[in-house]
């Protein structure tokens, strides 16, 4: 009987529906389940490691496992909420993340994550990549310095917008995000500032020109409030 | 009454921004003087650095004289604190990091607009840069990390409150940001 289905997330009864995943539940019950590679309207991946839960003693990725009758999970657990912060420690030590020249700052998840989780030091020696700055486009920028590879413009390009402009490429610590475009550049792809592809990016990577500092630093979404408080810029 | 705590503070490659924060802490400045005396910092303008109880470190490393001031800090003061976005993470002198050394002094000094006589300047007196710009954590032990760019006075503040009177360290939400 669909109505009785429920499982539990820190002691709080939540109902489910067949075919939902513990992150959607979640989601439909105003549960906030920490996630940088999950979109309510993708196909989730389960990559960024940041939703892992405890179900039934297992630690599995909220937003790829199915919500099962009578489930015990633990989202805010101190432990779980140390292995989050450590993610993002690696996160923002792999890429260049210089958040007072970031236009992003104070709009991003992966900082907001991170003020959530007060992640305080940065714990490991910086990679210091050295990455590029696509600014070919008449109307938007493509920061791979601050790309963290959470593929949502690529498959938001790919699934819904239907123009699949994004690709990764090779493997391990050289895996990065390319354009799929003779030249490899934006301005020779489709990708228009309408797309679906232009609203998902949960960091300041994929940049519409046009908005920049329209909204003062200080002023913005997740300086006003923790992100656990408000769901993110999903859509 | 216990005996004052002293305290050292130094600007590496920084923008005094954080030592700023630290002065914005108006009448509050009062009530940290209760706590602690300074010892060698910007604020005193004393060079010599004693044994000390806290040092406090904004920016990151450099230069060469970064580096040895870092190490005398390690060296001197029992707990260690990097303040702000470039003693943590080499912030925007970091971003340097993306270049070669001569590369960037070729196009400030030899090749870069309206320059005459271009030439790198070499004095005794100007530390040698270093290859990449580094914060405090990989080079030595730091005991207590304060984000921010800069970190607000009253941050400052109730970080040091907490620290002097040993209290858990705990940053409430509006105090805690990277930018
Ligand atoms: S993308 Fe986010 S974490 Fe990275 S520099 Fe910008 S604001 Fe900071
Ligand atoms: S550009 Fe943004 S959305 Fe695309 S993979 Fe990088 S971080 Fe994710």
């Amino acid at each position: 009987m669909a109505e009785t289905a429920e499982i539990f997330i820190d002691g709080q009864r939540v109902a489910f529906q067949a075919e939902q995943t513990i992150m959607m539940a979640a989601h439909a019950a105003g549960i906030y389940i920490p996630h940088l590679c999950h979109h309510p309207e993708l196909k989730p991946h389960g990559s960024c490691r940041l939703c892992v839960v405890e179900v039934n003693g297992r630690k599995l990725s909220a937003c790829t496992t199915l919500a099962q009758q009578g489930q015990i999970i633990h989202n805010q657990r101190a432990d779980l909420i140390a292995s989050r912060r450590c993610v993002l420690q690696l996160l923002f030590v792999e890429g260049n993340h210089v958040c007072p020249a970031c236009e992003k700052s104070g709009d991003c998840q992966l900082q907001a994550l991170a003020y959530a989780v007060e992640m305080i030091s940065p714990r490991f020696a910086h990679f210091y990549p050295q990455r590029t700055v696509d600014a070919s486009h008449p109307d938007i920028l493509l920061d791979y310095n601050r790309c963290i590879l959470c593929e949502l413009c690529l498959r938001a390009s790919r699934d819904v917008d239907h123009k699949n402009v994004f690709s990764l490429q090779q493997r391990g610590d050289k895996t990065h995000l390319s354009v799929n475009s003779a030249s490899g550049q934006l301005a020779d792809s489709t990708l228009a500032l309408g797309d679906k592809a232009m609203q998902v990016c949960p960091v300041g990577a994929l940049l519409s020109k046009q908005t920049a500092y329209q909204t003062p630093i200080g002023a913005r979404l997740y300086d006003q409030k923790p992100i656990a408080q408000g769901e993110a810029h999903d859509g | 009454m216990m005996a004052k705590l002293r305290i050292a503070t130094a600007s590496l490659a920084g923008c005094f921004g954080c030592h700023m924060a630290l002065l914005d802490m108006d009448e509050r400045l009062l009530d940290l003087l209760e706590l602690v005396e300074f010892d060698r910092t910007p604020l005193t303008d004393q060079k010599e650095l004693q044994p000390c109880d806290i040092g406090l470190l904004e920016g990151g490393v450099a230069n060469e004289d970064n580096l040895a001031t870092l190490k005398l800090f390690r060296q001197q003061c029992k707990i260690l604190i990097a303040i702000g976005a470039c003693a943590l993470n080499g912030g925007i002198p970091a971003m340097r990091n993306s270049f070669d050394l001569k590369d960037i002094l070729a196009e400030s000094y030899l090749n870069g607009m309206g320059l005459a006589n271009s030439q790198i300047p070499q004095d005794a007196e100007i530390p040698a840069l270093l290859n990449h710009v580094q914060p405090l954590h990989e080079i030595v032990k730091i005991d207590y990390f304060l984000p921010g760019c800069p970190p607000s006075g009253e941050t400052i503040w109730l970080f040091l409150q907490q620290l002097l009177t040993g209290q858990p360290l705990h940053l409430p939400y509006h105090c805690l940001h990277y930018d």
